[in-house]
């Protein structure tokens, strides 16, 4: 069984048809990546999956662990084992990391995350320790929010990790305490989707998939040495 | 059983008279309460703010002594004793307080304080005992800061008002962990109006919480308490409210401080219940370098019309005022805020800002900021910010997307909203303060 399937996925968002029929599957415990240009409908893709009211499925169903969610609140899938980094974190006044992460801890039942143990860990694995207290990406710099997104994957070990751009703006370092944070994930059995515009990380995480997505489909799917031809020649000219 | 007191119902000189004789007072506070009565029936109502027609003056029961005071949680009546419990009173006593009074409608029925606070000679009584322990020191203080003169209600609680607390910290006392008296507004119909005075002395420090809260009725009520500070040099007095009245009170409210030099007065109102509610304490910096901040927070619901304020009046040089308020509102509430510094000429080098924060919560709910800041002199720094917003869509879904469920989601972004002010409470205070607005949260929801 596959950890997510997503069949012939159907997405509009302000009354536009983006996503025309997506197909994709990520397998447990593998590291998948997805590529396409600017405006091709990535981050469309993987809000519809995390269940973003604003980004709603026409068509098509999304399978988690072989049960469907297409239709559950953004909540129930996460309950379920779904995470989403955003390639864009949104500020949230007042509220800390920590009590988020303890409020969402509590929710996976018992035994699946002991967030007193695991949090201050969470936070030297992300080196955010400066971070930890501060408000939710409130003045957070761009590096800083991939972080904490990360940090909160690392935590919550989610069955399936759809991860937007976490290596844009990242620095040299950055980058591979990102990579390593993902193959942690990956080695724990998550199954991971790295969507992004660079090899550099998928270098030190080389994906089992890559997947490209152009003009609301899957373009083409092959292994690392795509994301490599892709870094070279560009999309068209890899598809030509 | 208990025995009840209560006068007639509905404002005459023999009501008041009648609450005089109950309480055995000296001759000036029956003059004064004539005068008041005298006053507040020519004063002008109110030109500002909600409308008050509801409120049926005749009819309400100015005086209704409910429950006899006792020396311990166990001998009051048990309705009583299990809403206190409820409210948790005898615990923060046991581990939080150095002193607690409870009044029920017109009478404070227990008090206790800690040996310890009453050795370093801090008098924390009910009004009534404090004026008869010691006369002239009440009369000293009672209605300096707010004259009956000042308004409507100033008048209307100078004539009627009854119970409350008379705090008095000796200089160079620091009173470490807080006072508190609690206000329950127990009888139908009848309306409750206590008076609260703390005195600090040049160089001592105390904190007094005020917490509120009745059992709802049909029918329209009326508190209108009156809270007097008077912090000496470089005194510091921090007075917190909590406000939980049930949906059918009026809660009009004076609250008045006078900060002499380098005295610091802060106010904490945290407005959660009521029907309509008028609130604006006010910090007078009578002594250079007096300092004021003024922090309040909202949660208006269906149906309630929270009008707000703080007022700073600088009357020194290098006096200076913070008045920040978040609110939120929801359903077709109202929120009201109202911020006013005013420098006077002599006030050279003042320093205010105020800052108005709203979060609405839904389409029909409304709200206003009317800041007045006026300067009769140009050797000042003011500054005023004011903001309206709503609940991201964008961050509720981040939220979700953790697993929180919606419910979970809003409620704490609420929390997020007002964490500024709530920091400022003690931490037992704004943990329940916390869970009140998760309840009625969960009920605004619905
Ligand atoms: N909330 C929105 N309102 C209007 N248009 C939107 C919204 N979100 C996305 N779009 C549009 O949908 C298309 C796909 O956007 P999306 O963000 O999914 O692209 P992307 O592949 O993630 O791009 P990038 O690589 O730049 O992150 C774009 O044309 C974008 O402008
Ligand atoms: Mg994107």
């Amino acid at each position: 069984m596959k950890a997510l399937e997503a069949e012939n996925l159907h997405v509009s968002v302000a009354g536009r048809l983006i996503l025309k029929g997506v197909d994709l599957a990520l397998e447990k415990g593998k590291v998948h990546a997805l590529m396409g240009p600017n405006g091709s409908g990535k981050s469309t893709l993987a809000f519809a999956l995390a269940g973003h009211p604003e980004y709603p499925i026409h068509q098509g169903r999304i399978l988690l662990s072989g049960e469907e969610i297409t239709h559950l609140p953004p909540d129930q899938r996460a309950k379920r084992g779904l995470f989403l980094a955003f390639q864009y974190p949104p500020e949230v006044e007042g509220v800390r990391l920590r009590e988020l992460m303890r409020l969402a801890c509590g929710d996976q039942g018992q035994g699946f995350c002991d967030f007193m143990e695991r949090y201050p860990q969470a936070v030297r694995r992300l080196h955010m320790e400066d971070l930890a207290e501060r408000e939710l990406n409130v003045g957070f710099s761009g590096g800083e929010k991939k972080r904490s997104e990360l940090l909160q994957a690392w935590l919550l070990r989610p069955k399936v990790a759809l991860l937007d751009e976490p290596d844009s703006g990242v620095d040299v370092d950055g980058v591979r305490v990102i990579a390593d944070t993902i193959r942690e994930l990956a080695d724990s059995g998550t199954a991971v989707l790295v969507i992004t515009h660079y090899p550099r990380v998928l270098e030190y995480v080389p994906p089992a998939r890559v997947f490209v997505l152009e003009e609301g489909r899957i373009s083409q799917e092959g292994g690392p040495e795509l994301a490599r031809a892709i870094e070279k020649k560009g999309f068209k000219v890899v598809k030509g | 059983m208990n025995q009840k007191t209560a006068l007639q119902r509905g404002l005459s000189q023999r009501v008041v008279e009648g609450i005089s004789r109950e309480k055995g007072e000296p001759r000036w506070m029956l003059e004064l309460r004539l005068r008041s009565l005298e006053l507040f029936q020519r004063l002008p109502k109110p030109n500002f703010g909600p409308d008050l027609s509801e409120i049926d003056l005749s009819d309400l029961a100015y005086y209704v002594r409910s429950v006899e005071p006792v020396k311990s949680w166990d001998e009051l009546p048990e309705e009583i004793k299990r809403t206190f419990d409820e409210l948790g009173l005898p615990e923060a006593e046991r581990e939080a307080l150095a002193g607690l009074g409870a009044q029920v409608d017109s009478e404070v029925v227990y008090r206790s304080i800690l040996e310890e606070v009453r050795a370093q000679g801090v008098i924390f009584l009910p009004m009534e005992e404090a004026l008869k322990k010691h006369p002239e020191l009440v009369r000293q203080y009672f209605m300096r800061a707010i004259p009956p003169e000042d308004n409507l209600f100033s008048a209307l609680h100078g004539a009627v008002w009854s119970g409350g607390t008379f705090v008095w910290v000796p200089e160079g006392v620091e009173v470490k962990i807080p006072l508190q008296g609690y206000f329950r507004m127990q009888t139908a119909g009848a309306g409750q109006f206590e008076h609260t005075i703390v005195v600090a002395e040049p160089g001592s420090s105390v904190h007094y919480i005020e917490g509120c809260s009745a059992p709802r009725y049909t029918k329209a009520v009326l508190h209108s308490g009156m809270v007097e500070v008077f912090a000496k040099q470089g005194a510091h007095v921090r007075f917190t409210t909590i406000q939980n009245w049930s949906r059918n009170v009026y809660n009009l409210n004076n609250k008045r401080a006078i900060a002499e030099a380098e005295a610091k007065v802060d106010w904490v109102s945290g407005s959660l219940g009521s029907k309509v509610t008028m609130l604006y304490p006010t910090t007078i910096l009578a002594g250079p370098g007096a300092k004021t901040e003024n922090l309040g927070f909202a949660f208006a619901r269906d149906g309630q019309h929270l009008d707000l304020g703080a007022r700073a009046i600088h009357l020194a040089p290098e006096t200076s005022s913070r008045l920040v308020s978040r609110s939120v509102v929801q359903g077709d509430a109202k929120a009201v805020f109202r911020g006013k510094v005013h420098v006077a000429p002599q006030a050279k080098g003042a320093r205010g800002h105020v800052e108005c924060s709203t979060l609405l919560l839904s389409p029909e709910a409304k709200t206003e900021t009317i800041p007045t800041l006026n300067a009769e002199t140009d050797q000042v720094e003011l500054a005023h910010e004011a903001t309206v917003g709503r609940i991201s869509q964008e961050s509720l879904f981040y939220l979700m997307s953790r697993g929180l469920s919606q419910q979970e989601a809003m409620s704490l972004i609420v929390n997020g909203f007002v964490s500024p002010i709530l920091k400022e409470i003690p931490l037992e205070y704004s943990l329940e303060l916390k869970r009140l607005l998760e309840m009625s949260f969960q009920g605004a929801l619905g």
